[in-house]
């Protein structure tokens, strides 16, 4: 009795401590705030539960930034990580925040959209929790999350996701993925109030362009694109042809399915009158057939096992021993972006969108990512908000 | 909190409570016990809601 009593407590207590010592460190990312330094265009933060109250006090309530300029024109947003584990979204959004200003017409910048998948990890594939971008000033360190959002937070999944207002039939993982669940719902799944939050806003301050920025695996064909539906194709075909030209580098444009619901680039323009685009950049580190999921590869893109399928082309990207770093993949965003906004304000001279300060492609590619985020410690007091 | 969550507390609750019990009577099986232990480690969580 005494010997069965004492094998159940060691055994109780090992468990209570593995138990203990693995959640600290996914306790400390799940509550780890990055600071941005609001730049010179910044003239609004506010929480997206602003616009849907049922987000008020979740971790999906996430930081809206607004950049309004000197003269009036059009509105456009931005929103980085809608998967959280396509980071380069973030950090063009970031970039945005802390280096633009606004000549003309406003820019509502969301880099978290998807705040809770951010403070989660990916069971099973052991991702890094954490990389850290060099700058002149040191390393800044940023969240690596999940695809969806944390399950803690949005407990019990369904058994099918049933989409809104299509009614859809979609994977029962889908609820907690926020590029599914547009346009949402304000007391809906929780992906869908943080969806219907950036409708709200689209609708009420008449947004004119919406920009979803992504990454997506080399051996997936929907890749180094915009994503376009019929209304918003024209632009992207124009920007799509001007920055081959003009930069250099390759973003074809697909076509938005009519029959797959729930995606920002099909409900975003179905449901209102702002014009959607969904980017993709290359993000080797998504790929299932690579070595570890490191911090180096998140960065650097660099894999052998990628190579050696891309000389058997298997990839839908040009890859060789340079990888496809992160400098590049942000880069493309952002350049994306400004020619986006670009061909949108000789379209419409009456709304025009002007941007000053934020890097290209090229700047990116030469300077890195890093060059371009600002020290939190010697920003202005009261410039630095936490997301 | 809508019906679907308060069935699935106490479906939680319930599983908490069998394999507690499950855990208390293993007399001989180490192993036994070391597995009940770990499943009930997640039902234990989401019911404390420890986060």
């Amino acid at each position: 009795m005494r010997r069965e009593l004492l094998i159940k407590t060691s055994l109780a207590i090992v468990v209570a401590l593995i138990a203990v010592l693995g959640g600290i460190d996914l306790y400390r990312h799940r509550h780890f705030q990055v600071p941005i330094v609001c730049g010179p265009g910044v003239t609004k933060v506010e929480k997206l539960s602003v616009h849907v109250p049922g987000l008020e006090g979740s971790l999906a309530d996430t930081q809206v930034f607004t950049l309004e300029g000197k003269e009036p024109g059009g509105k456009v947003i931005m929103l980085g990580s809608s998967h959280a584990n396509e980071p380069a979204g973030t950090l063009a959004s970031i970039i945005v925040i802390e280096n633009a200003v606004v000549d003309q017409g406003t820019v509502i910048v969301i880099p978290y959209f998807n705040h809770s998948g951010s403070c989660a990890t990916r069971p099973g594939d052991g991702y890094p929790l954490y990389f850290d971008v060099p700058t002149d000033w040191g390393g800044k360190r940023f969240r690596m999350g999940n695809r969806d959002a944390a399950p803690l937070e949005a407990w019990p999944d369904p058994d099918v996701y049933i989409h809104y207002p299509e009614r859809q039939l979609l994977s029962y993982i889908d609820v907690r993925n926020v590029n599914r669940t547009w346009p949402g719902r304000p007391n809906g799944p929780l992906m869908e109030r943080v969806t219907r939050g950036a409708m709200e806003i689209m609708r009420r301050q008449k947004v004119d362009l919406a920009i979803d920025l992504h990454g997506a695996e080399t051996m997936f064909p929907v890749t180094n694109c915009i994503v376009a539906p019929e209304k918003s194709m024209r632009i992207a075909t124009l920007a799509s042809l001007t920055v081959k030209a003009m930069e250099g580098f390759e973003s074809h444009v697909e076509s938005s399915p009519t029959g797959f619901r729930g995606l920002s680039h099909r409900e975003i323009g179905d449901h209102s009158d702002t014009l959607p685009f969904l980017l993709e950049a290359p993000i080797p580190f998504l790929d299932q057939p690579t070595g570890p999921k490191t911090e180096q590869l998140l960065l650097d893109g660099k894999d052998p096992f990628l190579l050696s399928l891309s000389r058997k082309k298997k990839l839908f990207v040009p890859y060789d021993e340079t990888g496809w770093p992160l400098d590049k993949r942000v880069g493309q965003h952002l350049s994306v972006t400004l020619e986006i906004l670009r061909q949108f304000s000789k379209k419409t001279p009456d709304r025009p969108i002007r941007l000053l300060g934020v890097p290209r492609y090229g700047e990116v590619v030469k300077n890195g990512v890093g060059r371009y985020f600002h020290d939190p410690a010697a920003a202005p007091s009261g410039s630095v908000v936490l997301n | 909190m809508n019906l679907v969550m308060i069935a699935y507390y106490a479906l939680s609750a319930y599983l908490v409570v069998i394999l507690g019990w499950n855990f208390v009577r293993e007399k001989k099986k180490a192993d036994d016990a070391l597995l009940y232990l770990l499943v009930l480690l997640p039902l234990l969580l989401r019911l404390l809601r420890i986060k």
